[in-house]
């Protein structure tokens, strides 16, 4: 395990500096100049300006510039904000908590969703409850997520009155921030009043982000399921007389890994989602950072959030990765291939 | 190309996806005639009547916030989804058959080097990968195309690689090179129509992808300008009017629902119908 491991992780480092290379050239492949994009409309000398970019370090050549990019994502500095002047480090620190607790809860949406209706579906197979449990995924993931997240907003916030439509938190609760998970931090505060509006705030975009994992772990889950479920050592075990719980707990053991090798490579989309998901529902998480930045043309912030995601989502894979090789023992065995 | 005719044969035998493909082709003509079936200009502001509801005279989905007609909008939408999924979907495929054939034909060094590229390109999330090259381009249709082939490519690589290695040593392929054929000439005349089922299934698949990420990225302000109406743009434009004008924020999804899930039961249809196992179980399953 422990080689698997060391081998999965020197992967992981030559994929994250390929991907520093990427982001690094996307925002240098830029038309144009930054500095004249941020004083575009205003009174500012050519000397100015000139200064301005020695000052970024947008003077230096290309290696010169990367070398000291990576550098300073290596250690946690990011450059700071054109517009605002904030370092990007701070700005991600305060908006990634917030993705991440959403993106947390839209996966426990999406799994207490999709396994049961995966294990009816595939147990039952080609009964009335698959067909449907298939249909509903096939709908889940064919909706576009701002859509129904819209048309949340318009039953559940606009006519119903039950759930706000924007935001985190209310601003009554006084709670303050300790890891940036507000739920967490109201639970440990004892501040249940912060914790029910943290969690009526939350209720709407999860759901919007889990319907649409709920639906692609739906699938891959039932045709997991249906690999395994005719095998000879399922039959073996309903001949043992095992109960039905103890068969499926071992129908699971053989359907989960391929289902967590799958979602890890979902986990693209999913981040991705939530990017649209926190615009619709103004939540102030790393994708609507990313967004408003790509608006004011704040490029260091564009590179440094996309950076940011982009290690989030491989750290993803990796986990999943090591989770995979941890439930299917052939996997650590073999030689990790590329 | 018996695994095409096998298929063409399974999708007349199903009527969903029979029904996929019909919607699929009203889709196109709507959007192909969509100057002849528009009731009004897509552009045309009249503020006098804005925000009218469905049903008013003359406006059968309503206006929106500048008085424009939402059909009309909608039926000019079905052009830029559709033009804008079919040549993503074009450019990626090419880009990405061509890096597979190349990758998996001569492997070694090339194909390591194009297969390390390929899993950095997967180690970005699709949306996001798409969004920051908008940001670096500028927003439009142009952009738009040109960022979701160059984030979709990588999907055909890995599956034309793939393939492109079980067969390259296959009696066929040797006998084609033992013969004299030039390796330009093996990828392509020899390889490639072996492959085309599996290329065609991704395709379909991914061309459902590519319309909800281009209506994403106008929903996000990314996409279409003012003048082309996108259904994503025509969504973000109805948000700030939600809770005045519920059909600017409720028309435009079905429209993109719809198409997606035609394109999305074809692809599944087309993928059931070429796995020998699903094939089997379907032969096993049919009384003799």
């Amino acid at each position: 395990m422990l080689r698997f491991i060391v081998q999965r992780l020197g992967q992981t480092v030559i994929v994250l500096f390929v991907v520093s290379l990427i982001v690094f050239s996307l925002v240098h492949l830029t038309p144009g100049d930054p500095v004249d994009a941020v004083f575009s409309g205003q009174n500012v000398t050519a000397q100015q300006k000139d200064e301005y970019r020695h000052q970024l370090g947008l003077d230096k050549s290309l290696p010169q510039q990367y070398l000291a990019f990576a550098g300073g994502a290596v250690r946690g500095d990011l450059g700071t904000s054109l517009r605002s002047g904030r370092p990007v480090w701070s700005m991600i620190a305060t908006t990634l908590p917030a993705t991440l607790e959403l993106v947390l809860a839209a996966l426990v949406i999406a799994i207490v969703i999709a396994v049961p209706v995966a294990i009816v579906s595939a147990l039952r197979q080609g009964s009335v409850w698959d067909r449907t449990g298939s249909f509903a995924a096939l709908f889940g993931i064919s909706m576009p997520s701002f859509w129904l997240g819209m048309m949340l907003i318009l039953v559940f916030s606009v006519s119903l009155h039950l759930f706000p439509a924007s935001g985190r938190l209310s601003i009554d609760t006084g709670l303050s921030q300790l890891s940036g998970l507000l739920l967490l931090d109201s639970a440990l505060q004892g501040n249940w009043q912060a914790f029910v509006s943290g969690l009526q705030h939350l209720a709407l975009p999860a759901l919007t982000l889990g319907a649409a994992i709920a639906a692609t772990l739906t699938r891959i889950l039932r045709s997991g399921l249906l690999e395994v479920k005719d095998q000879d050592y399922v039959e073996a075990l309903w001949a043992r007389g095992l109960s039905f719980w103890q068969v499926l707990r071992h129908m699971m053991r053989n359907a989960l890994p391929a289902t967590v090798i799958v979602m890890g490579v979902r986990i693209g989309v999913l981040l991705g989602g939530a990017i649209v998901v926190e615009t619709v529902f103004s939540w102030p998480g790393m994708g609507r950072l990313i967004v408003d930045s790509i608006r004011s043309r704040d490029y260091p912030v564009v590179q440094g959030a996309v950076l940011a995601m982009a290690v989030v989502f491989v750290l993803f894979n990796l986990a999943t990765d090591l989770l995979h090789g941890w439930l299917d023992p052939r996997v650590k065995h073999t030689k990790v291939s590329a | 190309m018996n695994r095409l005719r096998r298929t063409y044969q399974f999708l007349g035998g199903s009527w969903p996806i029979a029904f996929a493909m019909m919607v699929i082709v009203i889709f196109v003509v709507v959007g192909v005639l969509a100057p002849v079936l528009a009731p009004q200009d897509p552009n045309a502001q009249d503020l006098v009547a804005r925000l009218q509801p469905p049903l008013s005279p003359g406006h059968v989905l309503g206006t929106d916030v500048l008085g424009r007609d939402v059909l009309s909008r909608l039926i000019y939408g079905t052009r830029v989804s559709l033009v804008v999924g079919f040549t993503a979907v074009a450019l990626a495929g090419v880009l990405g058959v061509v890096v597979g054939l190349v990758s998996g034909y001569f492997g070694g060094w090339v194909d390591s080097v194009f297969m390390r590229v390929v899993d950095a390109w997967l180690a970005f999330p699709f949306l996001l990968m798409a969004i920051a090259i908008v940001a670096i381009l500028g927003p439009g249709l142009k952009n738009i195309v040109i960022a979701l082939a160059i984030t979709g490519w990588v999907v055909y690589a890995r599956l034309v690689r793939g393939e492109t290695l079980s067969l390259r040593e296959r009696e066929f392929v040797l006998s084609a090179r033992g013969l004299g054929a030039s390796r330009p000439a093996i990828m392509v005349q020899h390889i490639l129509p072996n492959i085309l089922a599996p290329i065609l299934v991704v395709a379909t698949l991914e061309l459902g992808v590519v319309i909800v990420t281009e209506a994403s990225l106008s929903f996000l302000g990314l996409g279409a300008d003012a003048s082309q109406s996108s259904w994503g743009q025509t969504l973000a434009d109805g948000r700030a009017y939600i809770t005045q004008a519920w059909w600017l924020v409720t028309l435009p999804g079905p429209a993109i629902f719809v198409v997606v899930l035609a394109v999305n039961v074809l692809g599944d249809g087309i993928r059931d119908a070429l796995d020998p196992r699903l094939q089997s179980r379907r032969n096993a399953d049919t009384p003799v």
